[in-house]
């Protein structure tokens, strides 16, 4: 009994200490696992939109594991802490979703952002991008840099990924309307291997001697068709490009085997989702085809599934690959 | 009263009972166990909540009820390293039976039995081909999960009855989780088993010495092929819970469950080389473990750090009456 009042007596004590720091509103950043750079970035975008709202404080979190059942037991402590909103890029899509409609239940809002949750378990998903965004930027990367025009290339991932596939069809989509005089000659399938993405990439310069790109929109890929291009001299005559991690890609901005590579800025995402989630707290309604503020990221519309895109890919060059190559 | 001087019986142990109840290790995990749930109480106002409470046992109960049957095989010598594979397998079946079209009992029975027909498989390779071992379940963990990533790929099984959930997410009465029930029923059971029954006073005696155990006519290989079935049948129900908790399964279910279950072991003071332990100790451990991850999230100390902590944990515990025996001897 004794103990008891003891423990209630701190509990109180405790409470009366901790009451002014959690007046405001606690948004929890929940990624798929610690000490990762594209999340720790995350992180920092987050921490700006907490600044520039004032009265909101991040709380940065996840398992070190990237594992569903150890953000499940970060979750629920979220839920024992009762912060006001969690903010989850999930591990699984579906084996979250119990303990995030629990969150619910309990009045915490809960979105999702980069790794989707299924809709039960979320009020709102917010994509880094989509695939018409995706497959009109590769075709611009290349076109910006080809004013005549010329062929152009593409080297994907494997010929079953269904993301890749769907920005390669909305990448033809886009060209006749806004890149006329961008020729596509081909699409090669490098399945995400580093040897035979190389072999592909050196078949597509053998076989088109005017081909003025290569573009690959996966991270394997676009380093291998760069490798490639600076082996064989070619540097200034083949352009290479698409979506690559700027740590990896960096040498290639450098040597000038690329002039532009683009991917999601997990900055301005978790800067995004924090200001998603504010705005729910404050009593915005996620439905389909309401928008909510992104604060300088503009506005979020949401489709039928209540997801929407943030932006297209973010561009880097030779202005920013150094700043970003040691985030991600 | 009796006049003690005349009716003075032999002593069946030379220690005072109640100085060697106060140094066991049990007490010592239960002052640790009060410690972190004072420190808890003290560090986070949330922590001393019911409802916290009840979620905080979610850390622990499944991995907890594995770590009752591994007590008895790790007591008895052995060791089995492939129950987070059993449980994706497990899992996976229950997901299949479901595409068939089973319901709750059904769903309920597949997972247990295929958690104890993989138990068998490793009893068999074991005491049938006389392999070591952490040989043979470090193999029949890649094989489990790997039957697992075939089936599904990169896909999942999801819409499990409502009634199915309840098993991992029903609460029995007010914050009493079924799960948590579940675990305590089992703790029951298992202390029978081990600590009152001839079949647990031979699983001590496999321990120690097995050839001698053999030489007094204790069937040595049938107890450790029941122990592995009986760890494949905790592996299977750690399946169904689980499965029932998340609402899905996955290929890569439960990953790292086995060393965590592990850990709850040792730290309940079962002798990884045998011979010695108690389910007291082990029910003791699993709560401290879950009591350390929930108060570290509470305060959202990052993961990497909570690893660091149990680590240490484990060692000091495990060190502790180790260099006070040493610290005796020497005074």
């Amino acid at each position: 009994m004794k103990l008891l009042k003891i423990l209630a007596t701190t509990t109180a004590v405790a409470v009366l200490l901790a009451a002014p720091a959690y007046a405001q509103t606690r948004i929890a950043l929940v990624v798929k696992s610690l000490g990762n750079g594209f999340f720790d970035a995350a992180n920092k975008g987050a921490q700006e939109a907490a600044a520039e709202l004032g009265d909101v404080e991040v709380i940065y979190t996840g398992p070190t594991a990237a594992t569903a059942e150890a953000q499940i037991e970060v979750v629920n402590s979220l839920i024992a802490q009762q912060v006001d909103a969690i903010a989850i890029s999930a591990n699984d899509p579906d084996a979250l979703v119990p303990a995030l409609q629990k969150a619910m239940e309990r009045g915490i809002k809960v979105i999702s952002w980069d790794s989707g949750v299924a809709p039960e378990g979320r009020q709102l998903h917010l994509n880094p991008s989509d695939i018409g965004l995706i497959g009109e930027t590769i075709i611009k990367l290349a076109a910006d840099y080809l004013p005549e025009g010329g062929d152009v290339a593409i080297l994907s991932a494997a010929s079953t990924a269904t993301n890749q596939n769907a920005w390669i069809e909305a990448a033809k989509a886009v060209i006749p309307e806004k890149f006329p005089n961008i020729n596509l000659v081909s699409v090669v399938y490098g399945d995400d291997d580093s040897v035979k993405s190389t072999d592909e990439a050196k078949g597509l310069i053998a076989s088109y001697p005017d081909l003025k790109a290569i573009i690959a929109p996966t991270t394997v890929g676009v380093v291998a068709a760069a490798q490639v291009v600076t082996d064989q001299g070619l540097i200034g005559k083949i352009n290479v490009t698409g979506l690559a991690l700027p740590s990896e890609f960096k040498q290639f901005i450098d040597n000038g085997a690329s002039q532009a590579v683009a991917l999601w800025n997990p900055i301005d995402l978790g800067y995004a989702a924090v200001m998603l989630a504010n705005d729910l707290v404050e009593g915005g309604e996620a439905a389909p085809g309401a928008t909510l503020s992104m604060g300088r990221m503009g506005e979020l519309t949401l489709d039928d599934t209540n997801s929407g895109a943030m932006a297209p890919p973010f561009t880097f060059d030779k202005s920013n690959i150094e700043e970003f190559s040691k985030i991600y | 009263m009796t006049d003690t001087s005349l009716h003075r019986s032999l002593p069946n142990r030379l220690d005072n009972p109640f100085r060697s109840a106060v140094l066991s290790w049990e007490s010592l995990l239960v002052l640790v166990a009060l410690g972190i749930f004072i420190l808890n109480s003290f560090a986070s106002p949330y922590f001393l909540n019911a409802w916290s409470l009840s979620d905080l046992t979610f850390n622990f109960t499944e991995k907890a009820l594995i770590a009752l049957a591994m007590a008895l095989l790790i007591i008895s010598g052995e060791i089995d390293l492939s129950v987070a594979a059993i449980i994706a397998l497990a899992s996976t079946m229950m997901g299949l039976a479901l595409q068939y079209g089973a319901d709750t009992p059904v769903l309920v029975m597949v997972g247990i039995g295929v958690g104890i027909a993989c138990g068998a498989f490793n009893g068999f390779l074991v005491t049938g081909l006389k392999l070591p071992s952490i040989v043979v379940t470090i193999g029949t963990m890649s094989l489990f999960r790997g039957i697992a990533f075939i089936v599904l790929g990169d896909q999942s099984f999801k819409g499990y009855p409502k009634s199915f959930a309840w098993l991992g997410q029903g609460y029995v009465y007010w914050v009493i989780s079924f799960e948590l029930v579940l675990f305590l029923l089992c703790a029951v059971i298992y202390w029978v088993l081990l600590h009152r029954t001839n079949f647990g006073r031979r699983i001590f005696a496999i321990g120690n010495n097995d050839v001698a155990a053999r030489f007094s006519g204790v069937r040595v290989d049938r107890i450790k092929f029941i122990l592995f079935c009986l760890t494949g049948l905790m592996s299977g129900l750690a399946a169904v819970l689980l499965t029932a908790r998340l609402g899905s399964t996955r290929p890569s279910i439960a990953e790292g469950f086995e060393l965590e279950a592990i850990t709850m072991v040792v730290l309940g003071g079962v002798s990884i080389l045998g011979g010695a332990g108690s389910i007291l100790g082990v029910v003791l451990a699993a709560v401290i473990v879950g009591l350390v991850t929930f108060g570290l999230g509470l305060l959202n100390v990052p993961g990497i750090v909570m690893t660091i902590f149990t680590g240490s944990l484990l060692i000091v515990v495990i060190a502790l009456p180790i260099l006070f025996r040493m610290w005796r001897q020497r005074a």
